[in-house]
């Protein structure tokens, strides 16, 4: 048993504490705040409240294990829901435009960000920190209140449910109730399994993980670090382009205190996912549950009667804490485990 | 012929020499801000007399804002700048423990009671408490990233994302107010003068900074850690007691800038209080031209990178810019800076100009 | 052997700021040869070879590959490796994280994706075939550094590159390791593949190589068949001089009778370390100059390391002066008048940033307390004096150490020790990688220290620089003392011998 744990990948070891704790955590929730955790749709409303969330994470995650940092998503999301909102308020605004600015918004960031820090070697957490400033603020200079939509389409789209057969259940009056998830959902599990394909298959997705395993090493070994960076910041903005037009079409408006901390959610899934910040060391599936572990937890700590607002930040700060400490200590052992050998 | 060319490598020398000097960084940025201050609108530069909450004669203008916020940042830039050195990241958590420090020096000052008609205890006694705990937050994140070595930004996002929340539960979500006079010197003016005291506390901290590095190998310690910290263990140093150390001193700071900060309103708004200011005070720093990796630093450079920092923000309030459209301005102007100080790009730059000068003297 | 030329270097030049590394250097490597490529540090090989793989462009000359007459443009590690040129670094330049058939194959193919079924099954046929012990899907991290050496060899042999350029490759592997290499070398020349080998090892050269081009500062010295280059004519090539100063060396060295050296020092008793060293008796006397010995791996830097504070000591006592002190950390030995100058300079041994004199004044600094700062005329005074005293080459003592040469480093951080005014100094490995030049004058350095009273404790991989210095050694083989040489002992032979094991 020690001997396999000690062969394992540090991507699958930490993937598998990871998964365990976020079983153990939602059986826990089950036994003791009993049936509200057992219904599908409760955990499926968690899945509809984080889709977003789920998209910036991936991107966050790929930016990691590359080894840089992108604290600018939450930023960017804000200013892709408050564009397409004035852009869907106005006249002939369609939701295919809305979707192409969004895009757009993704695009322009990455670019930007990528290029300082890939070529021109500049701290990824300096440059997203002025990103994230500068979505912050055109976010505010766009329109500094919040902005409801009315367009008949994207309300339409915005209620639209996938049902989900078979994990419907009867409400008090004996009625059956489908089970249902919003189309945000729906596009973040096909990202996640196209990135998870790419990551572990894929040609760029393992680039990632060499430059963030040794960028030097990288280098030698004929990789085009700086473009591989590149692509790793151009990926993530682009997904926390995606992920902000998710968002928006959850929540339905544009305001500048949109995806407030955003950026430090999705980086405490990665981490709780098991991506190190070292880089190098990281697994999508892994962020999937680390956003699940998250959001369960604030769930949890909501329904156990600790309704205050103070709470939720502080267990998402307990349970960084928890994780970053566990991460540190299993590759401690591990590598001592090695140098024994 | 000859002796021009002799004086142009000498000026050219004597310019690198110029540019390459840590503190020209942030000196060059002030000297731009203020040049452009001054043709934008010169009335920028305009000292008045003004009357203070109290009823005193004092200063007022954009300077005296300047000196007066710009100061919190220095304090903060201090603790910083020692953080950035031996750890080779950053605390981006000092907003929100500056909350706490705050909400601690209010729940000592009115007890149980959030509108005290006199306050339980001295402001001095409550300073201290806030002092300690602030400390003891500094020590949980000095522990994370020393013993358990974990990355200083990551570590500190613990608190960051929680510290707020901490400081609301201290309180209870309450938000006490404190009416008595003499607890808004220390944000605001002493009676009698004219100057805002947080100038007075900052050089106060700067003095005992210059006077730790000079009386004791600190700063030593400090950048050999952060340069090379295998090498420094085997020289009899303890890395992770200098890491430790470089957060507990900021913890220090911080208190004193919570102090400050309640002081000027005498009530806490958990949420807004001290908000982004950490990014405020790492900009500081990297202004400074510290690297921000970690190693060698220049305190003076620091300190004066963050009255740097505070007068591009007044300089922008000036401006009617909107405080919430306040960071897409601040934005450009950091990643210009930035840029303008990568390697690469200093590079590129010095051999444009050593091509030129090549060209000139063919 | 055919004398088709594959690679040709003409008139290359390299500068950095303030040095010139490549003046107008030529170069020749012929199909199936293995040449050397030689030089005191500063020669200028690394340069030579990193423009030759597109790490630094070139300032001026041209680089024909493959008999063409065309200029190949190598601009980068890639473009290196797209005209047949790989090459295999003294330091593993592999990712850690990434699977050993990964490591193999990683930035080598165009297109986006990539079979992993073959390339797992390709990856496990070439391990068995060059015999290196690893499983393709296992993490590169969990192989011992050895092995890692040999995938980059691996990953470099499937490359069917015409050009195989050997970095020092050998300075982590043991005996056999770097006999596999031969054996894989010699493959590889009989398939036509040329070789460029550096190396320090003198030995490693005359055993395999064809061809010899030396260097020295920055200029081709000349081409050489082996043959016709004894060593002594290409140490002297190397250095430009003849060497008269080893052999007065020798002479100065006093004939150890035993009773010469005063009374033991310090001694250690059956201690051990977390670094998986057995427990070892140890001891060393006033003035006496002793050694470990054993191959790469042995145990030697652990050993002082333990003694040292430098790993966690799990057991065993050390004494001074027959009364037992307790040493946990390296601050606890340096209290007790140990210095230690560790093996590995750039990691453990320079901080880089620091100027000269800090380095110089660091450790006596520590020493000192913290509240005691050397005051800034002190620092100059003490750094003026040691920058004097042991000839270090630098600009001022405000030059950051980083920008000074491996050799003067190595003086500074000797220097550094030597101000500590230790009883008992350790020098581990203290001429690697260093000019033939600093290497005598450290040596001497050590024996006139000795005579006046030090103890040290010297440690090298060449034999014959610890048999000129050393009158005693400890000799290790897997991680354990198996013996002690004294006397008329002290000879190669029986050197060899104990390390071997048995056999005499």
């Amino acid at each position: 048993m020690m001997k396999k744990i000690k062969n394992m990948s540090d991507t699958n070891m930490l993937l598998t504490i990871t998964i365990v704790i976020f079983f153990a955590m939602y059986i826990g929730a089950i036994l003791f705040l009993g049936e509200g955790f057992l219904k599908p749709q409760t955990f499926l409303s968690i899945l509809n409240a984080n889709a977003a969330l789920i998209i910036t994470s991936c991107g966050m995650s790929i930016v990691m294990i590359t080894g840089g940092i992108d604290i600018s998503v939450g930023g960017v999301v804000a200013l892709v829901s408050m564009c397409s909102a004035v852009y869907l308020d106005q006249k002939g605004g369609s939701i295919g435009g809305a979707i192409l600015i969004s895009l757009a918004i993704g695009l322009a960031f990455g670019i930007v960000q990528g290029y300082l820090v890939a070529y021109l070697d500049i701290q990824p957490f300096i440059v997203s920190l002025a990103g994230m400033f500068f979505a912050r603020g055109m976010t505010t200079i766009v329109n500094n209140k919040p902005f409801n939509v009315a367009n008949e389409a994207f309300v339409k789209l915005k209620d639209t449910r996938v049902i989900v057969p078979g994990l419907g259940s009867y409400n008090r009056l004996g009625k059956y109730i489908d089970a249902y998830v919003e189309i945000g959902v729906v596009v973040a599990l096909i990202i996640v399994v196209l990135l998870f394909v790419l990551l572990r298959w894929g040609k760029l997705g393992r680039h990632f993980y060499a430059v963030g395993g040794n960028q030097q090493s990288a280098l030698m070994l004929g990789i085009n670090v700086k473009r591989t960076k590149f692509l790793s910041h151009l990926l993530c903005s682009l997904l926390a382009g995606i992920g902000g037009f998710v968002y928006f079409l959850h929540v339905g408006s544009g305001s500048p205190s949109h995806a407030m901390g955003m950026e430090m959610n999705a980086i405490a899934s990665s981490i709780i996912g098991g991506t190190m910040l070292t880089g190098g060391v990281g697994n999508i599936i892994g962020t999937l549950f680390g956003v699940l572990s998250l959001s369960t937890i604030q769930n949890i700590v909501s329904s156990a009667g600790f309704d205050e607002a103070w709470w939720t930040g502080i267990t998402i700060a307990a349970m960084l804490c928890l994780f970053l400490v566990i991460q540190s200590v299993v590759m401690a052992r591990k590598k001592k485990a090695l140098a024994k050998q | 012929m000859g002796n021009t060319d002799v004086k142009k490598t000498k000026d050219a020398g004597f310019l690198s020499k110029i540019v390459h000097q840590q503190l020209f960084i942030p000196i060059a940025a002030l000297l731009i801000l203020a040049v452009f201050n001054l043709i934008a609108d010169p009335s920028f530069f305009k000292i008045t007399m003004g009357v203070s909450s109290t009823g005193d004669p004092v200063l007022s203008g954009y300077l005296i804002t300047i000196l007066d916020y710009g100061s919190e940042l220095a304090i903060l830039a201090i603790g910083m700048t020692l953080v950035t050195a031996a750890s080779g990241g950053q605390d981006i958590s000092v907003g929100a423990a500056i909350a706490i420090a705050g909400s601690v020096i209010l729940r000592v000052l009115c007890g149980t009671n959030s509108r005290p008609d006199e306050l339980q205890t001295s402001v001095f006694v409550a300073f201290i408490v806030a002092c300690l705990v602030a400390m003891l937050f500094g020590a949980f994140n000095g522990i994370l990233v020393a013993h358990f070595k974990i990355q200083p930004m990551v570590a500190t996002l613990i608190l960051y994302t929680a510290g707020r929340s901490i400081a609301a539960w201290i309180n209870n979500n309450e938000l006490p107010i404190i009416s008595e006079p003499s607890f808004s010197y220390y944000g605001g003016f002493i009676p009698g003068i004219p100057i805002p005291t947080p100038f007075f506390i900052a050089i106060i901290c700067v003095i005992i900074i210059a006077l730790v590095l000079k009386f004791t190998n600190l700063g030593l310690y400090t950048q050999a850690v952060g340069i090379n910290e295998k090498s420094s263990r085997l020289n009899g140093i303890n890395p992770v007691f200098i890491k430790f150390l470089s957060f507990v001193i900021l913890g220090l700071c911080v208190a004193v800038v919570g102090l400050i900060k309640v002081s000027r309103f005498s009530t806490i708004n958990y949420s807004v209080i001290a908000k982004d200011i950490e990014m405020d005070a790492i900009l500081a720093v990297a202004l400074g031209g510290n690297a921000l990796s970690g190693g060698k630093f220049n305190m003076a450079a620091s300190i004066l990178g963050a009255y740097v920092i505070q007068f591009l923000t007044t300089t922008l309030y000036k401006f009617d810019v909107q405080s919430d459209a306040l960071p897409a301005y601040k934005a450009v102007v950091v990643i210009i800076l930035v840029v303008l100080s990568a390697p690469s790009v200093r590079a590129k730059l010095s051999q444009l100009g050593k091509k030129r000068h090549v060209k000139e003297v063919a | 052997m055919s004398n088709k030329t594959i690679l040709e270097m003409k008139n290359i030049n390299k500068s950095f700021p303030g040095v010139r590394a490549l003046q107008g250097v030529d170069f020749k490597l012929c199909q199936g040869e293995i040449h050397a490529l030689m030089g005191e540090n500063g020669a200028g090989k690394s340069t030579l070879i990193k423009v030759l793989t597109g790490v630094y462009g070139k300032d001026e000359g041209q680089i024909f590959v493959d008999g063409s007459d065309k200029e190949a443009s190598i601009h980068s590690p890639q473009d290196a490796q797209r005209v047949g040129i790989s090459t295999v670094y003294q330091e593993i330049t592999l990712c850690p994280n990434l699977s050993v058939a990964e490591n193999m194959y990683i930035g080598r193919s165009a297109g986006a994706g990539t079979n992993w079924k073959k390339m797992n099954e390709d990856a496990e046929k070439l391990l068995q075939s060059l015999d290196i012990p690893a499983k393709a899907t296992q993490q590169l991290a969990s192989c011992s550094i050895a092995v890692q050496q040999m995938v980059a060899i691996a990953r470099a042999v499937d490359m069917d590159c015409k050009i195989l350029i050997l970095d020092e490759p050998t300075s982590s592997l043991d005996e056999q390791e770097v006999e596999k290499l031969f054996g894989l070398m010699r493959d590889l020349k009989a398939r036509g593949v040329g070789i460029i080998f550096v190396t320090h090892f003198l030995d490693q050269v005359y055993e395999v190589c064809d061809k010899i081009t030396v260097l020295r500062d920055g200029k081709l010295v000349g081409e050489y068949e082996i043959k016709d280059l004894p060593r002594v004519k290409l140490v002297a090539k190397m250095l430009g001089k003849e060497l008269d100063d080893m052999s007065d060396i020798r002479s100065e060295q006093k004939p150890y009778d035993g009773k010469d050296a005063g009374e033991v020092v310090f001694e250690a008793e059956g201690l051990y370390s977390d670094a998986g060293i057995k427990p070892f008796d140890f001891n060393i006397k006033k003035g006496e100059v002793n050694g470990f010995t054993g191959l790469l791996g042995s145990g030697r830097s652990e050993c002082v390391r333990a003694i040292f504070g430098a790993d966690r000591v799990l057991g065993g006592k050390v004494k001074k002066n027959g009364k037992t002190v307790k040493i946990t950390k390296p601050l606890d030995a340096m209290k007790n008048g140990i210095a230690y100058l560790p093996e590995d300079r750039k990691n453990d041994g320079i901080i880089g940033d620091l100027s000269v004199r800090d380095n110089i004044i660091f450790a006596s600094q520590v020493l000192r307390g913290f509240f005691k700062p050397y005051s800034k005329a002190e620092a100059n005074k003490f750094a003026e004096e040691y920058i004097k005293l042991l000839d270090i080459k630098t600009a001022s003592a405000d030059t950051p150490i980083k920008s000074l040469s491996g050799g003067n480093q190595q003086k500074v951080i000797l220097a550094r020790w030597l101000m500590t005014h230790p009883e008992y100094l350790i020098l581990d490995e203290p001429t690697r990688g260093i000019d033939i030049g600093t290497k005598i004058d450290i040596q001497k350095l050590v024996l006139k220290l000795a005579s006046e009273g030090m103890s040290i404790t010297f440690i090298s991989s060449e034999t014959d620089e610890m048999l000129r210095t050393c009158s005693r050694m400890v000799v290790m083989r897997d991680r354990k003392v198996v013996g002690e040489l004294s006397g008329d002992d002290l000879t190669q032979n029986k050197i060899m011998s104990t390390i071997a094991g048995g056999e005499k």
